[in-house]
């Protein structure tokens, strides 16, 4: 059922990235190639697209809370308006990619996806591509907040303009970027030049497509780099977790943490459930759902990932670890 | 209420009309329907006769009219004004840029919205344009005159276009997108990106909140001298007593036509105390507001209704949906 729905959505894959990464550089790639598909084109600023494409959209960037009045639930009001438009033309291209100024959070973008409903009937959000410069994201990630914020959204991240820093740079900056955000796809490119099937058609945000957390991570490969202000954690349990515990338990910490989680993801096993159950969620919005039955041959080990700010560890743990039935 | 049956007295009189694309809005002029369509396209549609203009090089997004001419905005940057002959005429492009809202207004006025611009062309004299801190989501002439209400982001505006004043500012947390006057003048009511919708009563501004439905409204229609106030989201058609001084405040909507899947469209009748409710799953009847009482108009084939127009004398309505399939019903 869900995979059927899946189908007929259009894809939407969010473009962000510092000034002078190479965004532009990327989009301009992706519209460009031959690869036969169309894409309708959220931009903010006329003119830096070099194709004459007729499905270009200059947008505002208005940036909405929504109602609760809560300062994470903000939604891109003038990006409900812009896909229902686009929604009219459906049939003439196959996905929509939103580019974002290079001082966006991407939080408000993704979320529009999950607030509005014909939006989330209709389309479905691929994944967050953040595009960062190799030379320059160490300083960014100091002085500039919302550079880490897209770099701890990305479910994508291309490190570009890898010829202009030497390997030992490279290996650093790209340990930082783990340190922020583990679970990242991380390409290294020059001139943004990567194949356009590593950037869209991730389904990073596809519930059926969780497949696993990637357990290296887990094991804490990446301990030469704490970033004071964004921290990731993970933790596993090999116990069966009860839904009644674990539902109530991440609900309020949500309603409570959830200016400060940026991301959370998590694969679960219920006792006496024989599926898997998988959730996704960007700062108070959670998004889950029975996936299919773990299999003979995996370990029902279940594992759940935070993204965020100031998040206590101890906390989370021992609020995880006391889902277990 | 025992649900309806999948045929009346009235179903076999649509006539059905393949248009090839989503229905933005259909609006009658003069004894035919014009419908505006997704693709760019208007259909003209009276007795057994079908013309297609191709108005727009792209999508329709809005859809506004009058006795004499239909308006629609284009993502083709066109405001163009289509006659019941099928004549049709460019009144404004700017290419590159999509028109949001049109809107149509006495004595062949009319306005439109690019972003957060506002825009009024009266038939003679000054045009004017105004900018407004947020997108403009809707824009509605006054039921006499040419007072426009523009809806944004945070609540909306009374704008006099031919006044040196300032806008009134209608102040009301939250992004407010379609906008309508009641026939009196006397309120103007936003649908929000919420479940709700949101009232003044004018000239004090006094706010009145109209909630507790499961979905967005997207469509909102008047009943005959503004009784009510009729409105989709729900899975019946809410009306809004708006009888008294205060409009609905303290009042419980009725709630008619209940079905198990959501009301898309309603359209109240010019004249009657009726209203012609469409749902997400193409079926289409017609609820007389003092009994309730139903009759079917079209039966469900699966593509929400997106559009319903009645014709002036309320003799005959014409019905549109998301998938393109369309109905013409002369009573
Ligand atoms: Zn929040």
């Amino acid at each position: 059922m869900p995979d059927a729905q899946a189908q007929t959505k259009i894809p939407v894959t969010v473009l962000t990235g510092y000034l002078g990464a190479g965004k532009t550089t990327l989009l301009n790639r992706i519209l460009s190639e031959p690869h036969g598909k169309k894409f309708a084109v959220v931009v903010n600023e006329f003119g830096e697209i070099g194709i004459d494409n007729d499905l270009v959209v200059g947008a505002d960037e208005e940036v909405f809370e929504m109602n609760n009045g809560c300062i994470c639930c903000t939604v891109r009001g003038d990006l409900i308006r812009i896909i229902d438009g686009l929604l009219r033309r459906k049939g003439d291209f196959d996905g929509i990619i939103v580019e974002t100024t290079g001082l966006a959070d991407p939080a408000p973008v993704a979320q529009t996806f999950f607030v509005d409903e014909t939006v989330g009937a209709k389309t479905a959000l691929d994944a967050v591509v953040t595009v960062a410069d190799a030379k320059w994201l160490k300083d960014r990630l100091k002085d500039a907040p919302e550079a880490k914020n897209q770099i701890a959204f990305a479910d994508v991240i291309l490190l570009n303009k890898t010829d202009l820093v030497s390997d030992t740079e490279l290996k650093d900056v790209e340990m930082r970027i783990r340190a922020i955000n583990p679970f990242a796809r991380i390409h290294r490119t020059q001139k943004s030049d990567i194949a356009i099937d590593k950037v869209l058609g991730q389904g990073a945000f596809d519930l059926d497509r969780i497949t696993a957390i990637d357990p290296d991570f887990l094991e804490g490969g990446h301990k030469h780099f704490h970033d004071e202000d964004m921290q990731s954690f993970s933790f596993a349990s090999d116990k069966p977790l009860d839904p009644d515990k674990f539902f109530p338990w991440i609900q309020e910490l949500t309603q409570r943490e959830g200016p400060n989680i940026l991301r959370s993801k998590g694969i679960l096993a219920f006792k006496d459930d024989p599926d898997r159950f998988v959730f996704q969620g960007v700062h108070m919005i959670l998004d889950g759902d029975h996936q299919r039955p773990w299999r003979a041959d995996e370990a029902k080990t279940s594992r759940i990932v935070f993204i965020g700010r100031k998040l206590d560890r101890a906390a989370l743990e021992k609020g995880f670890l006391s889902c277990v039935a | 209420m025992a649900a309806p049956s999948s045929s009346s007295s009235l179903t076999s009189k649509l006539r059905h009309l393949d248009l090839g694309g989503e229905v933005i809005g259909v609006h009658f002029l003069g004894r035919s329907a014009a419908f505006a369509l997704g693709t760019g396209g208007i259909v003209l549609a009276e007795g057994d006769n079908e013309q297609r203009i191709e108005a727009h090089k792209g999508a329709i997004l809005s859809v506004a009219g009058d006795a004499r001419r239909l308006l629609t905005g284009g993502d083709d940057g066109r405001v163009v004004a289509t006659s019941g002959d099928g004549a049709s005429e460019t009144l404004f492009e700017q290419r590159g840029r999509w028109i949001d809202q049109v809107a149509s207004g006495a004595d062949g006025a009319f306005a439109f919205s690019i972003g957060k611009t506002a825009h009024f062309r009266p038939a003679k004299g000054e045009a004017k344009s105004l900018e407004f801190p947020s997108t403009v989501g809707g824009l509605a002439f006054a039921p006499k005159g040419t007072r426009l209400a523009v809806a944004h982001y945070g609540g909306a505006s009374l704008w006099f276009p031919n006044a040196v004043a300032k806008p009134d500012v209608l102040v009301w947390k939250g992004s407010h997108r379609g906008i309508l006057w009641s026939p009196d003048g006397r309120f103007v009511i936003t649908t929000m990106q919420e479940a709700a919708l949101h009232g003044w009563r004018l000239p004090e501004g006094a706010n009145m909140r109209m909630s507790g439905y499961p979905s967005r409204v997207r469509s909102m229609s008047f009943t005959a001298g503004g009784k009510y106030l009729a409105t989709s989201g729900a899975s019946e058609v809410i009306l809004w007593p708006f009888t008294s001084k205060e409009g609905p405040m303290g009042k419980q909507p009725t709630m008619l036509a209940p079905r198990d899947t959501r009301v898309s469209c309603v359209a109240a009748h010019p004249k009657e105390d009726v209203v012609a409710c469409g749902y997400d799953d193409g079926l289409v009847l017609m609820v007389r507001i003092a009994d309730g009482a139903e009759i079917l108009l079209r039966a469900p084939e699966g593509s929400p209704v997106s559009a319903l127009g009645w014709r002036a004398d309320g003799g005959a309505l014409a019905i549109g949906t998301e998938a393109g399939k369309a109905g013409l019903m002369v009573f």
